[in-house]
C-alpha cells in the first residue's frame, strides 16, 4: 500500500510522540543492573513506602469518591447560577502548581489551623502522617473522578429515569437502581484516574507529609542522597506495580461493561 | 374518570393553553395533534413528571395535581420504551413490583401472567438492546401494565413500528382496552385515531380544538384546522363484507358502497375523498363501481372551487371547480348522479 506524503507526516510525528513517552521509561528499565534490582526489592524502607502510597491512594479514592457521587450527579442533573463558576473550582487543582497546592492546604490542616486543633481533640495530626497524604493526594486527583462521574450522570438519559418515577420508584431508589449502574462505567473509570494520580502525587504531599515516606518521595530522597543510581530502581519498582495496578483495575472496569440499548 | 381543568403550562419551547379534558373510565382516547402541538406535554403533565402552572387534575374525584408521580397510578410508555439497559426484560418487569415490595410467589405470578398476555414469554431473559422494535414496544406494555394502572398514557406507541407490526400491536392495543384499561394515546396519524380511539380530541398550538367521539370529529370538523388535519366529511361508520369475490361496506345496513380491501370482514370506517367524487347529468357508463342518484341540497364556496352536497342514500359532499359548478348548473333541488371508483373508497378497520 501506497502511503500519502501527509500520512507518513502523520505517521512520523505519532512515533515521536510514543518514543518520547516510551523511551525515557524504556531506558530506565535497561540501564537498572539485576544485582541493583534485587537489593532494592528487599529494602524494607522501599517496601514500606510503595505500600503506603498504595493503601493511602486507595482508601483516599474509595472515601473521596464515595463523598463526590451526590455532587458529581448534582452538577449533571441540575441547572442552576454559577454553575460555570462551580465547575472551575473543580477544576483548579490539575492547573495550579502542586506545591503551591500543598502550601495552601498546610496552612489549612496544620496544627495551629481551626483544622488542625479539632482533629487534635481526637488524637489526629494531619501533618506527617497518613491523613495528611490523603488530604493530599485527594485534593490534586478529586477533579478526575467528579468530571468523570458527572459525564457518566449526564450521559443516562432522563427518560429513564423519568420511567422509574412513574413505575412507583422513589428519586433514591431511582438513583441506586438506574442512574448509579448505568453511569458505572465512568465513575470506575474516574476512580482508576484518581486513584493513579492520588498515587503519583510528590508536590503537595511532599510539603504537608515529607514523612512518613511514600515512593515519589523516597524516589526524591534517594537520588538526593545516593544519586541516580540508588533512585532508578526504585521507580522502576513503582512504575512497573503502577502499570500492573492501572492494567488490573482497567481490565476489571471492561468486565463490567453493560449492554446500552 | 380523569379530568383535566383549565390546566396551562408553559415549557420549553411549548406551551398549554387552558385545558379541559374528560376520560371516562374504559375509554379508549386519542390525543391527535401534529408534532410541537404540545400533545407528549400534555401527557407528561398528566403522568406527572412536569407541573402545570394552572388548572387541576383529577382521577376518580381525586386531586391529582400535587402528588407525586409515584403516587398516581398512572402508567406511561414512553415513544422510545426507556426500557433500562442493565437489566433483562424480567427484571424491567419486575422493577415496578419490587418497588411495591409484594411477595415472591405473587410477584411470579404476575409476571408470568403478563408475559402470557403480551406474548413475550421466550424475551424474558434477553437484554433491551437485543430486542426489536415489536419487541421492546410489547415489553414497555408489560412493565408498564403489571402495576395495573388505572390509565395507561401512550405517547406515539406505533410510530417507530415497521408497518407489519402495528396492526399486530393495534389488535393488543384494543384487546388491552377492551379487558377495561382506560387509555390515552398520543398520535399524529388520524389512521390510528380511526382505527383505535373511541373518542379524540384534536389539539393544536398547545389548544384542545375540538374534542368528542371519532365520527363527530371526523365528519363535522369545527374549524378550518380540523378539516385540513382530519377533515374527512364523506366518513361512514360501515361493517365490510366479502360478496361473490368482491368486497362491500354496508353503511347504515343499506347502502353498499364496492371497495378494494384485504381487510377481514367486520366493522369500520369508509372514507372517500370529495375529489374523488364525479357528478353527471346521467347514470354514468364508465368502470366505476359505485354509482348513486341523488338531489343537490347545497354548494357552498371552498378555499378551492365549490363543494357541493348531494343526498344519495347517504349525504355525499363533492369538490368541483366552479367552471364545472356553473356549465352543470347544479342548483339545489337537481337531480344528479355521483360516481367513485372502488380504489378511491379507503377502509379502517375498528
Amino acid at each position: 500500500m501506497k502511503y500519502s506524503l501527509f500520512q507518513n507526516i502523520t505517521i512520523l510525528f505519532s512515533g515521536l510522540i510514543v518514543l518520547f513517552i516510551i523511551a525515557p521509561l524504556f531506558s530506565m528499565f535497561i540501564q537498572t543492573g539485576k544485582s541493583e534490582f534485587l537489593e532494592i526489592i528487599v529494602d524494607e524502607d522501599v517496601l514500606n513506602s510503595i505500600w503506603l502510597t498504595l493503601s493511602t491512594a486507595f482508601m483516599t479514592t474509595i472515601i473521596f469518591a464515595f463523598l463526590s457521587i451526590p455532587f458529581a450527579y448534582l452538577m449533571a442533573r441540575n441547572d442552576f447560577p454559577f454553575k460555570g463558576v462551580l465547575q472551575g473550582i473543580i477544576d483548579l487543582p490539575v492547573v495550579i502548581p502542586h506545591s503551591a497546592a500543598g502550601i495552601a492546604l498546610l496552612g489549612f490542616v496544620s496544627r495551629d489551623s481551626a483544622l488542625g486543633k479539632f482533629a487534635n481533640i481526637f488524637g489526629l495530626d494531619f501533618i506527617g502522617s497518613s491523613l495528611g497524604i490523603g488530604i493530599a493526594m485527594a485534593f490534586v486527583s478529586l477533579p478526575f473522578f467528579v468530571n468523570a462521574a458527572r459525564d457518566g450522570f449526564y450521559n443516562v438519559p432522563r427518560r429513564l429515569e423519568q420511567a422509574a418515577y412513574t413505575l412507583g420508584a422513589s428519586p433514591f431508589r431511582t438513583f441506586i437502581t438506574i442512574s448509579l449502574p448505568l453511569a458505572w462505567r465512568n465513575i470506575l473509570s474516574g476512580f482508576i484516574m484518581m486513584f493513579a494520580r492520588g498515587m503519583s502525587e510528590f508536590g503537595a504531599v511532599v510539603i504537608v507529609a515529607y514523612h512518613p515516606m511514600i515512593t515519589p518521595v523516597l524516589i526524591y530522597e534517594y537520588f538526593g542522597a545516593f544519586g541516580l543510581k540508588y533512585a532508578r530502581p526504585v521507580s522502576v519498582i513503582f512504575v512497573t506495580i503502577s502499570l500492573l495496578v492501572f492494567i488490573i483495575l482497567r481490565s476489571l472496569s471492561k468486565d463490567r461493561d453493560i449492554v446500552r440499548a | 374518570m380523569l379530568e383535566l381543568k383549565n390546566i396551562s403550562k408553559k415549557y420549553k419551547q411549548f406551551s398549554l393553553k387552558e385545558i379541559n379534558l374528560r376520560v371516562e373510565n374504559g375509554d379508549y382516547f386519542v390525543l391527535l395533534g401534529n408534532s410541537g402541538s404540545g400533545k407528549s406535554l400534555l401527557l407528561e403533565l398528566i403522568a406527572g413528571l412536569i407541573q402545570p402552572k394552572e388548572g387541576e387534575i383529577y382521577l376518580n374525584g381525586d386531586n391529582l395535581t400535587k402528588k407525586p408521580i409515584q403516587k398516581r397510578q398512572i402508567g406511561l410508555v414512553f415513544q422510545d420504551f426507556a426500557l433500562f439497559p442493565h437489566k433483562t426484560v424480567q427484571e424491567n418487569i419486575l422493577y415496578a413490583l419490587n418497588v411495591s415490595g409484594e411477595g415472591n410467589t405473587e410477584k411470579k405470578a404476575k409476571l408470568n401472567d403478563i408475559a402470557v398476555r403480551m406474548n413475550i414469554q421466550h424475551l424474558l431473559n434477553r437484554m433491551p438492546g437485543t430486542l426489536s422494535g415489536g419487541e421492546s414496544q410489547r415489553v414497555a406494555l408489560a412493565r408498564t401494565l403489571v402495576k395495573k394502572p388505572k390509565v395507561l398514557l401512550l405517547d406515539e406507541p406505533l410510530s417507530s413500528l415497521d408497518v407489519q407490526l402495528r396492526s399486530g400491536l393495534r389488535a393488543l392495543l384494543k384487546e388491552i382496552n377492551k379487558k377495561g384499561q382506560t387509555i390515552i394515546h398520543v398520535t399524529h396519524d388520524y389512521d390510528e385515531a380511526i382505527a383505535l380511539g373511541k373518542k379524540v380530541a384534536v389539539i393544536d398550538d398547545g389548544k384542545i380544538i375540538q374534542s368528542g367521539t371519532i365520527q363527530s370529529v371526523f365528519k363535522n370538523p369545527e374549524s378550518e384546522f380540523v378539516a385540513n388535519f382530519v377533515g374527512m366529511k364523506n366518513f361512514f361508520k360501515s361493517i365490510l363484507y366479502q360478496n361473490k369475490e368482491r368486497t362491500f361496506a354496508k353503511v347504515n345496513g343499506e347502502t353498499e358502497i364496492c371497495l378494494l380491501s384485504d381487510d377481514e370482514e367486520g366493522e369500520g370506517y369508509v372514507m372517500i375523498r370529495d375529489e374523488d367524487i364525479l357528478i353527471y347529468d346521467k347514470r354514468p357508463e364508465s368502470s366505476a363501481m359505485n354509482n348513486f342518484e341523488g338531489i343537490v341540497k347545497e354548494a357552498i364556496p371552498a378555499r378551492l372551487g365549490m363543494e357541493v352536497a348531494i343526498q344519495a342514500s347517504l349525504l355525499f359532499f363533492v369538490l368541483i371547480t366552479h367552471e364545472s359548478y356553473e356549465r352543470m348548473e347544479l342548483e339545489q333541488g337537481k337531480k344528479v348522479w355521483i360516481s367513485f371508483k372502488a380504489s378511491a373508497v379507503r377502509f379502517l378497520k375498528t
